[in-house]
């Protein structure tokens, strides 16, 4: 179908699939129940998902197929939010041109930044791209060019958004005063009730569900494609490539260029999502946590990059919200006192301390687990088998793991 | 004339001249080895011909066209492949994805966006692809991770993915260095394969004398990055000045 | 001439803080071929080393004061730290006045510790894995480290002191010849200049002149050599790791007094002076020093605000500016060596 093979046909349906349906999917635990803090079927977690899902399938394009570390990926991520408000203020609230226009945005800025890194590789290109995404952090942060131009582009610190002297030109007199689809407000939802469940449907969460599918469709083309063959081929052995006739450069650009819009999607859906954006879209610590997802998810892999952004947007608005009180409630069946060591133990780790959290599981992710939650649930399915081969009658030799 | 043809070539590191005024000619459809005791040149020699090294003098044209000043992938879109000492190939790639990849780089270049079509339905090069392995005889490994590999089956694959490509001069640098003897002569047998079965110009850079009398129809000594004596093997065994700079050192 | 010199002075203290960093960077990348992103959270770690001796040091008991009474005629209780109970109000009160140099003895202990620590623990399984690996878990490990100072010393800037007698300014126009105030430079940023020159001369002097040092020189140039030579280069690569974390650590414990230290101070100078090491030429020892000075310095003239009227931020881009035009001109830095982490 579409130009896949089954396999990745299945997988693609899945994720439409999981997708189209995660305001139902991720409501497992009814609204009063006491497990309701978990459920992640929320509007503004689930836009988060979908918005580092694109970002992170985008990211691993360049870092999964070709192994180049960018560290400065979210730099991209900032000058697509940053486009799609000035689409806003400039013609309407209308997120088509936004989101266009940060793809457009991001790419040139991408071409840029990648014909320049791209003259080094290895850890000289991870440095370089962070060069370049602290520097133009500093420029958005302290809005250098607006300062330098007597107007304002990123607003410094108070952040870009939309006021109401703002030209936008297009905006006919009963437009939405929010972001829209030709009059389909980004933020209104309907909620269904079913017993004590409510799911609730927003129609910004399904236009990024849209762009989301279109990504990561575009994403198994790619890994599928002989381009992606050439750019995997550029991680495994580069000299080879060289003197096989394949100028390596061009490949690369290409692979930086489509990231960036993979980035600048996400920052022009981000925008869509919340018209006020900020600087720190863009520190460098935003690019290490891209890093971090592609990283927990599985490099390389198709569905890694998903698994991996949902993995640390859920875990990072559930282990902010716990606190002492929850944990005592957890753990009230066990005697007093190794109660309160247990809660002493787990305490620096939530609430305030989930990027302590984020650090021990990313170090813990790169030592033990290179391949990431792909592998892990690999492996999982590989003992399943193995223990069913190992009971057939047929007494067929089975590989030893590694 | 021959296919390859390297005129006057200087090269100094500092004040050390590795090369000094080389000239060579290989001919078309022969076996030209290039031998030379330890520090003689060879690789410097070598490294100019795939572009590494720039001479500070000098010509080097393949087929009519200058080849100096041009990138590695420029001068295979030209028609050179090159064998590494160690075979260097793609290690985390299938053995097919590892032939497929020079298929494609001959059919569409240097570069080319082919993002959106589909590698499995690209059946001509599968085929091509298919019908070296065949000729290698390793087909049947067609789907293992080439990193797992023996060193042997390396070195048939990266003979495979230059030979796919068609090339019109193979250079082959040390092909069999390190090796056991069998593995060596493995390898002889494989060349020798290769260059019944196709037209085929190859340059070997080669410190093992078995290997060069085994294979070459001309060899040129290199001594001291000057280019003493072109002969064929017959000649070559007895000829006193190559007896005087090399096989002085060891006995063939 | 005299805003020239100014701003080349108040550049050292930066670019000497740059220096150390890169210095200590340099050395791990040139002698154990690992790129470390926690380098960074050593110079933090020293840093809190000042503020962990100075909370230390003024801890205090309840003491009564017979000769005082509070408001109700009591007599008053007073918090007495405990070194000037021990040795007499004035000598105590002196030694916690001096806690930022007294730190540089804690520090070099604990700093070599969590050196070795760290390489043995985790950096040496990560010699053999790709640059990207060990970007990767350091910046993991730089992470956990941010977060455990923040949740010991909580988020915001700590103020550490320096000496009483350092607090001031000298007038260093005046030294030169110049009109009175034209060249105000307070003490301790000249003390951590010099400070840095000695440890920077120290490090160089023991590789130059110990056998020691020449093994790594010799490792750093060439490693697979001098592994042959039947050198035990693994346990001098890992004192070498406690060393350059030693160096981190005291740059960061002398740094106090002119930022205060916070728990992502370590990231801001990481970033930094991983573009120093970068600009010095990757695996060079003077380049990183040079570099870091360089650095310091053009930083310091371009936050000038004759400068910063013609570009305004400049002073904020201006080192990735120059780094990322070293890198396309230069590509191996400005003192770099040939075949040092090149394909």
């Amino acid at each position: 179908m579409l130009g896949l093979n089954a396999k990745d046909t299945s997988l693609f349906i899945v994720v439409i699939i999981m997708v189209l349906a995660a305001p139902i999917l991720l409501n497992p635990f009814p609204a009063d129940s006491a497990l309701a803090q978990f459920n992640a079927g929320y509007p503004a977690l689930m836009q988060r998902f979908l918005i580092f899902g694109i970002l992170v399938v985008g990211f691993n394009i360049l870092f999964g197929l070709t192994g180049y570390l960018s560290f400065g990926h979210a730099a991209f991520l900032g000058v697509g939010s940053f486009a799609a408000v000035w689409m806003f203020k400039l013609l309407s609230f209308n997120v088509i041109p936004a989101i266009i226009l940060s793809i457009v945005v991001a790419g040139l800025f991408s071409v840029v930044i990648g014909y320049v890194a791209l003259r080094r590789s290895g850890i000289y290109f991870s440095i370089l791209t962070l060069a370049f995404a602290q520097m133009m952090y500093a420029i958005a942060y302290s809005d250098l060019v607006g300062k330098f131009l007597g107007t304002i582009i990123t607003n410094g610190e108070t952040g870009l958004q939309v006021y109401l002297d703002d030209p936008q030109i297009l905006a006919g007199a009963g437009d939405p005063r929010v972001p829209h689809l030709f009059g389909l407000e980004m933020n209104s939802q309907t909620v269904w009730s079913v017993g004590g469940w409510e799911f609730v449907f927003q129609n910004g969460y399904y236009l990024c569900a849209v762009f989301m599918i279109i990504a990561f469709y575009m994403s198994i083309r790619i890994f599928r494609s002989p381009f992606g063959l050439v750019l995997r081929s550029i991680k495994s052995n580069q000299q080879r490539l060289n003197y096989t006739g394949v100028s390596t450069r061009p490949y690369m650009l290409t692979a930086f260029v489509i990231s960036g819009m993979y980035a600048g999607l996400a920052g022009g859906l981000w925008s869509a999502m919340d018209p006020l954006t900020g600087a720190e879209r863009m520190f460098w610590t935003a690019s290490g946590e891209i890093v971090i997802m592609a990283i927990l998810g599985g490099v390389g892999t198709l569905i890694g990059p998903i698994l991996g952004a949902g993995a640390i947007k859920y875990m990072e608005n559930i282990v902010s919200k716990i606190n002492d009180n929850i944990l005592h409630q957890w753990f009230a069946f066990m005697p007093e006192g190794i109660e309160n060591f247990m809660v002493a133990i787990i305490h620096p780790f939530i609430g305030k301390g989930w990027h302590l959290t984020l650090g021990v599981v990313f170090m813990a992710v790169v030592i033990y687990l290179p391949g990431g939650l792909v592998e892990l649930g690999e492996r999982f399915i590989g003992l399943f088998r193995r223990k069913k081969t190992d009971n057939a009658p047929t007494g067929a030799s089975t590989k030893p793991a590694e | 004339m021959g296919i390859l043809e390297v005129k006057g070539i200087n090269k100094r590191f500092g004040g050390l001249q590795a090369l000094g005024d080389v000239n060579l000619s290989v001919a078309e459809n022969t076996v030209h080895a290039i031998i030379g005791p330890n520090g003689a040149g060879k690789s410097t020699l070598l490294n100019v011909l795939v572009g590494k090294l720039i001479p500070d003098s000098g010509s080097v044209m393949f087929d009519g066209q200058s080849v100096l000043g041009r990138q590695p992938y420029e001068i295979n879109q030209m028609g050179i492949s090159r064998v590494f000492q160690t075979p260097e190939i793609f290690g985390d790639l299938t053995v097919i994805e590892n032939v497929m990849i020079p298929c494609f780089a001959k059919r569409d270049g240097a570069y080319r966006l082919h993002a959106w079509e589909n590698t499995r339905n690209e059946k001509a090069i599968q085929e091509q692809a298919e019908a070296i392995l065949a000729d290698v005889s390793m087909l049947d490994k067609r789907n293992m991770h080439a990193a797992s590999l023996s060193r042997g089956d390396k070195r048939r694959l990266e003979m495979a993915m230059c030979l796919v490509q068609e090339p019109r001069l193979l250079l082959l640098d040390e092909p069999t260095a390190g090796m056991a003897r069998a593995d060596t002569n493995n390898t002889i047998d494989l060349l020798k394969e290769i260059k019944e079965k196709r037209d085929i110009t190859m340059a070997i850079i080669e410190h093992d004398m078995h290997v060069v009398f085994s294979l070459a129809e001309r060899i040129t000594v290199l001594a001291q990055g000057t280019p003493l004596v072109e002969e064929t093997p017959e000649n070559i065994k007895g000829h006193p000045k190559v007896r005087e700079a090399y096989l002085g050192e060891a006995q063939v | 001439m005299d805003a020239i010199i100014l701003q080349i002075l108040n550049g050292l203290d930066k670019g000497s803080a740059y220096a150390l960093i890169a210095l200590g960077l340099t050395l791990i990348f040139g002698t154990l071929g690992v790129v470390n992103f926690a380098h960074g959270a050593l110079f933090m770690i020293g840093a809190f080393c000042s503020v962990t001796l100075q909370r230390m040091l003024s801890t205090s008991f309840e003491m009564v004061d017979e000769t005082q009474t509070d408001f109700l005629g009591n007599p008053l209780k007073v918090e007495t730290p405990y070194v000037e109970a021990w040795f007499g109000p004035e000598v105590g009160a002196a030694i916690i006045d001096w806690s930022v140099p007294l730190a540089i003895f804690l520090a070099i202990p604990v700093m070599i510790a969590v050196g070795f620590a760290m390489e043995r623990g985790l950096i040496k399984h990560f010699y053999k894995r790709p640059h990207a690996d060990q970007i990767l878990v350091t910046f993991g490990l730089a992470i956990v480290i941010g977060e455990i100072i923040k949740a010991n010393f909580g988020a915001n800037p700590i103020s550490t002191p320096a000496p009483e007698a350092f607090r001031g300014a000298m007038d260093f126009g005046v030294l030169l010849g110049f009109e009175p105030n034209t060249i105000i430079y307070p003490y301790w940023r000249l003390v951590y200049f010099l400070f840095a020159i000695v440890i920077i001369a120290s490090v160089f002097a023991f590789l130059q002149f110990t056998t020691f040092g020449m093994v790594v020189r010799a490792g750093m140039a060439d490693r697979e050599t001098v592994g042959l030579l039947g050198i035990d280069i693994d346990k001098r690569f890992t004192f070498m790791f406690g060393l350059a974390a030693a160096v981190a650590g005291l740059a960061g414990v002398m740094y106090t007094p002119i930022l205060s230290p916070h728990y992502n101070i370590g990231m801001d100078f990481l970033v930094l002076s991983f573009v120093v090491v970068v600009v010095g030429g990757m695996g060079s020892l003077p380049g990183a020093v040079l570099a870091g000075f360089v650095l310091g310095i053009l930083q310091s003239f371009a936050s000038m605000n004759e400068v910063k009227a013609i570009l305004p931020g400049i002073d904020q881009i201006i080192i990735y500016l120059v780094a990322i035009i070293i890198l396309l001109t230069r590509p191996r830095g400005l003192m770099g060596r040939k075949g040092v982490m090149e394909e």
